[in-house]
């Protein structure tokens, strides 16, 4: 195992992380702001996916696509809120899996009664191809480094947003107190929507960005999706900070864990056996991560407010 | 239109237009048309009806299920079809663990199974049954082709990968028995896997000379464009399920220069081949995989063995089926002695089309007469 | 409700429709292991996203025990295989406890959303590990060529088979019934809706949850175990999330903590899945959007509906 190889699987596990954050920051940012579990989550990171490669197939610019992606996820994201969500921030958590299992079917079957059954096509624009040599003479896809950057660039724009604008104030005050909130005359139902669709258009711009990489096709959502949910877990719900923490987490653990763990057992089982127990438990990994946190740090590492 | 006079046709024939026909026959499909990899089940599907249709038989009625890719579902459907609706045969199920779930039952009960795809090695080989026919391929056929040709085009060091299931572990071994040779390494993936960038950099890593994977499905989408991206100069083989025709428009400009084997290829040159061809892609306005040949020729192999006998009178037509006197889109095309085809295997390559994007083109024949090797284990 | 249950069936199977009898068979095991999941939820306030593992488990051990005594092999090298149902039912339903009593000690000292994806990770691990196993089929599942055998009956058929089911079913809620009529079920009661009282009785609320939470997955243990037998084929979609997440949807159609709740909720399931199934390709769409109907407009659940009434045992929004 060369430090070159090494490198490059770090980096594939960052890769990873950033594009879970992505995902992730949505999803804390609704739960920490309007207490929302929402399973619905990934058919944004789909829904972001089709548009990107349908308005990039019909005008030809990935750009475009891109833009259409995340906006087009956010508005979808919107209309959702404005429908169906806003009813269930007063109901139960029982209430919420419900709905959005439900809203997890509407999706999907709508897709792929729009879009049909095939998996659609998308490819990185020809300028974001090849790959950048790394030290080491290590190649690496240019296009995914383009992700780690776009998810930092998100990352310190959510921070920037949340310490320093009044959005971000209310979003503050909205997590710690929401009683306090509405009684501070704040238009409350505007900031949910508003929170809500920023969360949908990350969870679009995370599809579009992958579904260059990955096929785009119905139920793409639903790995990442559970992948988020460990993240958010692990980090602390509501938590900026621990969705990041928790998404490179999550991110290396698995990339490393996935090339490791069988190389690992090869060093004293037969190939094949190796292969099977590495991979078992390199699948299981995360989750033996997720429930070994739990136990200690019952809510997370990061809590916001008890 | 199309679409709407192929439902117009689908509902016709599943509503049977319920003459009580004393000699009529009853098919009961049961296919995945909804969710992941249901491309495959549609042209299962639409190329079976169009056989019937064409045949001009109006005593034949198919019903057709989705089992959504669920085992469990699988299993029920084909309880209904036996109990309920009472089919003289069945066919169209897509996946290996379905068939492993719905078949053995379904041919112990006394019912027909034609599979138009799918075929696990304990049907072909300790669980082979005689009311069960395989029309489309032993699972390995098609990785044991590719291992043969490579060896014979001189490739000394491949890496191999496949997810970790027992298609995927099947599939390399069936790839190791007839490439006969070292491999350079095996890797295995998590099924579902979309990211392969730890993959990549391994297979970067090693000292191979060339690149052979099973993934089907999204899998083999996911992996091929990110492997476009990593800058590897490694030659890349497969079997056509991660190089049909759907996918590969999918997968785009990355899949072109991969080398494919299939049991049918859209070029063939065969007339039976040609007219299917054609009269797909006017009734569909597609162009037809292998699974939508497969289908096809499930259904013809079906119409020629009802010209002998009814279902009900099982010996005779199990008789009529092991002839296979039918003309099949493939060429050549019969039974071994477990019911599992004996056929040839083509080479095909991706290449840009006429219109830029990517299809297939015929390169030769990778292996004749191609015969799985569990039909050994058959005591039938 | 229950007794229509068991007059359809019979009359199916007299007037020669062993298909029906096969399908209230299905709907009475969603139903069972949905009672399982209810005593958890519904009762406890324990919302368990990871009852597919103990559906799954079950099925497991009845699909790994006919492997085996059709093999003549032995589990581990050890066990031999067995299928005499007498033997495969209480080791399904120790497995089921015993995963649960593990799941539970560790997911109950987190609570809320916590607890939701807790039990949903251990779940994943659980569906993770039997994919990756290839033993007993890895993804591929484990069919079971015949029934496993209880003595003097001939499980084969489908109306004995149904009727063994049935008898399970009316067990459960028989047990449901007992222990939230017992002072257990108090305490439970208590748990959910005011703990601070329930410690000032001087009784710990944790030993209490996690018992319910073991007999309900032991309840659901034995549904699934019965479920691998009905089907003939066991495998790791059973495990999924999907699966959890049904049993939830289920319970929830039903009505939350109503004795009758989680069998309404298959009936409507199941009768949706069927129709609508036969209707349209596309039927999850119209499945999601009955869903979302009932959690927006009929709040309690079927049950809750037809009583017309808040659920006694149901919890005040947080």
């Amino acid at each position: 195992m060369s430090a070159t190889l090494f490198l490059e699987q770090l980096i594939n596990g960052l890769q990873l992380g950033t594009m879970l954050f992505l995902m992730a920051s949505g999803l804390t940012l609704v739960f920490g702001v309007m207490g929302l579990i929402n399973l619905a989550h990934g058919s944004f990171y789909m829904v972001g996916a089709y548009l990107t490669a349908a308005v990039t197939a019909a005008s030809g610019s990935f750009m475009l696509g891109l833009g259409a992606g995340l906006l087009g996820a956010a508005a979808a994201g919107a209309l959702v809120e404005l429908i169906v969500i806003r009813r269930l921030y007063h109901r139960s958590h029982l209430d919420q899996v419900l709905a959005t299992f439900a809203l997890i079917l509407i999706f999907s079957e709508g897709t792929r009664w729009l879009f049909g059954a095939s998996p659609l096509w998308l490819s990185t624009p020809e300028w974001l191809s090849g790959y950048v040599t790394l030290p080491g003479d290590a190649r690496y896809p240019l296009y995914r480094l383009v992700i780690i950057g776009v998810g930092i660039t998100v990352a310190v724009g959510l921070y920037l947003l949340i310490s320093r604008t009044r959005l971000g104030m209310r979003v503050r005050a909205g997590e710690s107190d929401r009683e306090m909130i509405g009684a501070l005359g704040i238009d409350i139902s505007r900031l949910y929507t508003a929170v809500f669709a920023l969360g949908a258009g990350l969870a679009g711009l995370a599809g579009a960005m992958v579904g260059a990489l990955q096929s785009v096709q119905v139920g793409m959502g639903e790995p990442v999706l559970i992948l988020a949910f460990v993240v958010i877990v692990i980090g602390g719900i509501g938590s900026i900070k621990g969705a990041l923490l928790g998404a490179l987490l999550v991110g290396v653990v698995d990339t490393l864990g996935r090339v490791f763990l069988p190389l690992f057992f090869r060093g004293f089982l037969p190939p094949s056996e190796a292969t099977d127990v590495g991979a078992a438990l390199a699948s299981m990994l995360i989750y033996i991560l997720m429930a070994v946190i739990l136990a200690f740090k019952p809510k997370g590492l990061f809590t916001v407010n008890d | 239109m199309k679409q709407l006079a192929r439902l117009g046709l689908g509902l016709l024939l599943s509503t049977g237009l319920a003459t009580a026909h004393a000699e009529e026959v009853k098919i009961g499909m049961i296919t995945t048309l909804s969710g992941g990899g249901s491309h495959l089940g549609v042209d299962v599907r639409d190329a079976f009806l169009l056989a019937i249709e064409q045949s001009g038989r109006d005593d034949i009625e198919v019903l057709v299920k989705d089992d959504a890719r669920k085992p469990d579902l699988a299993r029920n459907l084909a309880n209904e079809f036996m109990q309920r609706d009472e089919v003289d045969l069945m066919t169209g199920i897509i996946w290996s663990n379905l068939a492993m779930a719905v078949v053995p039952s379904v041919v112990r009960q006394g019912t027909f199974y034609l599979s138009p795809n799918a075929g696990p090695s304990a049907l072909a080989g300790r669980m082979c049954h005689e009311n069960y026919f395989n029309v489309a391929y032993q699972n390995d056929n098609l990785h044991g082709a590719m291992g043969a040709w490579m060896k014979e085009q001189g490739y000394e060091r491949p890496l191999i990968m496949a997810p970790n299931y027992p298609a995927g572990t099947d599939a390399l071994a069936g790839f190791k028995h007839l490439y006969e040779g070292e491999v350079a390494d095996e890797l295995y993936t998590q099924m579902g896997q979309t990211d392969y960038a730890a993959e990549i950099a391994q297979i970067r890593a090693s000292d191979a000379d060339s690149l052979f994977f099973f993934l089907p499905g999204g899998m083999g989408i996911s992996f091929m464009k990110q492997w476009q991206n990593a800058g590897v100069d490694l030659p890349v083989f497969g079997a056509a399920f991660s190089f049909d025709e759907t996918l590969i428009k999918a997968v785009g400009e990355a899949a072109i220069g991969a080398r494919n084997t299939s049991l049918w290829a859209y070029d063939l040159d065969n007339d039976t081949s040609r007219a299917f061809v054609e009269s797909f892609q006017q009734a569909y306005d597609r162009m037809p995989t292998l699974y939508a040949a497969q289908g096809f020729d499930t259904a013809n192999l079906i119409l020629s063995a009802l010209e002998q006998a009814h279902p009900d009178d099982q010996d005779a037509f199990r008789e009529a089926l092991r002839e296979a006197d039918f003309d099949s889109v493939r060429g050549e095309f019969r039974f071994g002695p477990n019911q599992h085809p004996i056929q040839d295997i083509y080479v095909r390559e991706v290449v840009a089309g006429e219109d830029g994007e990517p299809t297939n083109r015929l390169l030769g024949i990778a292996v004749e007469d191609i015969q799985d090797i569990y039909h050994v284990d058959c005591k039938m | 409700m229950l007794a229509l249950l068991l007059v359809l069936p019979v009359a199916a199977d007299l007037l020669g429709h062993p298909y029906y009898v096969s399908l209230a068979s299905r709907l009475t095991l969603i139903a069972m292991a949905a009672v399982g999941l209810n005593l958890a939820l519904g009762y406890g306030g324990m919302i368990s996203f990871g009852h597919a593992a103990y559906f799954g488990l079950g099925g497991y051990i009845a699909g790994i025990g006919a492997y085996h005594a059709f093999d003549a092999t032995a589990f581990m090298g050890l066990l031999p295989g067995s299928d005499n149902l007498l033997v495969l039912w209480p080791l399904a339903m120790l497995a089921c406890g015993l995963l649960a009593l593990l799941i539970g000690a560790v997911s109950l000292r987190t609570s809320g959303v916590y607890f939701i994806m807790i039990t949903l990770a251990f779940a994943q691990m659980v569906y993770y590990f039997a994919n990756s196993w290839p033993t007993y089929g890895g993804q591929d599942g484990l069919p079971i060529y015949l029934r496993n055998q209880l003595p003097g009956l001939d499980t084969q058929d489908p109306l004995t088979f149904f009727l063994i089911c049935f008898t399970g079913l009316v067990l459960a809620m028989a047990l449901t019934s007992r222990l939230m009529g017992s002072r257990f079920g108090a305490a439970l009661t208590m748990a959910r809706l005011n703990e601070t009282r329930l410690a000032t009785a001087g009784i710990s609320p944790y030993p209490i949850r996690l018992l319910a939470f073991v007999v309900s997955a032991v309840i659901t243990g034995l549904a699934g175990a019965l479920y691998a037998d009905l089907n003939g084929f066991v495998s790791p979609s059973m495990l999924s999330w999907h699966m959890s997440g049904e049993l939830m949807v289920i319970v929830i159609l039903g009505g939350v903590g109503r004795l009758y709740g989680p069998l309404a909720g298959a009936v409507l399931f199941i009768s949706m899945e069927t129709l609508l199934g036969g209707v349209t390709e596309y039927w999850q769409l119209f499945l999601g959007l009955v869903l979302l109907g009932v959690v927006l407009f009929a709040r309690h659940g079927v049950m809750g509906w037809l009583a017309g009434r808040e659920s006694p045992g149901r919890e005040p929004h947080e």
